[in-house]
């Protein structure tokens, strides 16, 4: 009896961890209307390191030297007009995120958002642990900064 | 492609007609000899908010073919390039997302006139490696086989060739769309700085009709990019590129990155692949020397690709200038 209860415990520990993780993913991105005016247009998608030239191509490399675990991402719609998509990139230390955030971005304008940040007029990155996070809007119009901003906070504080 | 022995023949032919020919004459035989490439340009392509203006992307296709074929008629223009009874694969590329993926335009704008020169919806097939590039890029998936296709290799009934095909060093496992479903594939492919091959255009845009794209990567893409264009089962059937160069990224591609976002507004067609490449590739580092950055070799990624698809082993096209006849247009 008292092996068949630590069985079930390790079952049930298992399980956790798996729906944790899972969780997690699904977790990192915020649900249509819970920052003003913007809709999750997409199902979230994971690609873990090794699959990640599939969604980016030669820039996977980059991540995956700086060590990627995994890459999640969602588009989204403002106001029904204005297209994004938000990626977040786990990786397997912080160090690696801030590596990523500090490559490339000296003409970018830093914003306080998670552990750093930065912001373009039509893209924000930043990072916050392990987690690096690339906001890009596909169009560029007055509301664009304001809106990609709140969104960043939407992510953030799933994070 | 014509072989050098033929080219040579060709010219002394020429130079033995000089006494009935003008210099101008034998000019244009030599040019004829040549890697023919087209850039047509539109300024107003883009409006002042960043959206194509459809109208424009067809016009300006019609006058990259008219100037590539000389025949002003579109449909007589377009009988030139495509043959007929034959499935015509379109390979777009969705990868960047909307803005820096085939546009959506153009790829319609190719279909209409592929039908108007007598090529049925049904002989007709627009590709990508992964179905949410298309859609995500602004194409509808369709699989019914009596209208025109969209269809990607990850969707039911395609994937990949079982048995591998080499050449080189390479050894890939090609996509079903390629072998079994098309006879004749136009390139639609993006002008892009690429993180690692320093540009991706015509020959980069087939990384997306293999399984591992990611086994070619090393060493900046080479020999990966011309060995996988010399398999007989893409070159064969690859035949004409039609470059999407509307909207361009000129540093941190081939992901967006719209702080480098830019607009050549620009169509680049021809045959030669390489010419093609080399063409885009000069174009983007114009656009990096007008930003006041560095050359692509400066930052570590050296078309190299590009001389290696030229080079006796690969003989995919030139990269040598003076034997592309570039026509601006």
């Amino acid at each position: 009896m008292k092996s068949l209860l630590a069985f079930a415990a390790i079952i049930l520990a298992v399980t956790a961890v798996g729906t944790g993780c899972k969780k997690k993913v699904a977790d990192s991105f915020p649900k249509s209307g819970v920052v003003a005016g913007w809709e999750k247009t997409s199902e979230t998608r994971v690609f873990a390191a090794k699959d990640l030239y599939q969604y980016i191509d030669g820039d996977a490399e980059q991540y995956i030297s700086a060590g990627v675990v995994s890459t999640s991402t969602s588009d989204y719609k403002f106001q029904g007009q204005l297209e994004a998509t938000v990626d977040v990139h786990t990786m397997a230390s912080a160090d690696g995120a801030r590596k990523i955030l500090e490559t490339g971005t000296k003409d970018a304008k830093p914003i306080q958002l998670g552990d750093a940040g930065v912001a373009y007029a039509q893209s924000i990155i930043f990072r916050k642990g392990v987690s690096l996070v690339r906001i890009v809007a596909y169009e560029s119009t007055p509301d664009t900064p304001q809106a990609l901003l709140a969104l960043a906070h939407g992510v953030e504080a799933k994070l | 492609m014509n072989s050098r022995r033929e080219f040579l023949k060709t010219a002394a032919t020429g130079a033995m007609l000089l006494g009935t020919q003008s210099k101008l004459g034998l000019a244009e035989l030599l040019d004829q000899q040549k890697s023919k490439v087209v850039v047509a340009r539109d300024a107003e392509l883009h409006t002042a908010g960043g959206h194509l203006d459809e109208k424009r992307v067809a016009d300006l296709l019609d006058r990259a073919i008219a100037t590539y074929t000389g025949r002003d008629k579109p449909i007589e223009a377009w009988k030139r390039i495509v043959p007929v009874g034959k499935v015509i694969g379109l390979k777009i590329n969705g990868l960047g997302g909307k803005p820096i993926a085939t546009h959506l335009a153009l790829t319609l704008a190719v279909c209409e006139r592929l039908q108007q020169a007598g090529v049925k919806p049904s002989e007709i097939v627009v590709w990508e490696c992964r179905h949410s590039d298309l859609e995500r890029a602004g194409y509808t998936i369709s699989t019914d086989r009596s209208r025109i296709r969209c269809i990607g290799t990850d969707m039911d009934g395609f994937g990949f060739e079982e048995q591998p095909a080499a050449f080189g060093s390479v050894r890939v496992n090609f996509t079903k769309i390629l072998t079994r479903e098309c006879d004749f594939v136009i390139n639609l492919p993006v002008l892009k700085d690429h993180d690692l091959a320093g540009v991706t255009f015509s020959l980069k845009n087939f990384y997306g009709a293999i399984q591992r794209p990611a086994e070619l990567h090393g060493s900046a893409c080479n020999p990966g990019i011309a060995d996988l264009n010399c398999i007989p089962a893409l070159r064969d059937k690859f035949r004409f590129t039609i470059g999407d160069a509307t909207a361009s990224i000129y540093e941190g591609g081939p992901q967006f990155h719209p702080e480098h976002l830019w607009y050549p507004n620009a169509l680049i067609v021809g045959h030669d692949p390489v010419a093609i490449d080399y063409t885009g590739w000069k174009i983007v580092e114009r656009k990096r020397a007008e930003m006041g950055m560095p050359t692509l070799e400066s930052t570590g990624r050296p078309t190299t690709f590009l001389v290696t698809a030229a080079d006796a082993k690969h003989n995919l096209g030139t990269n040598d200038p003076q034997r592309i006849h570039l026509m601006e247009i």
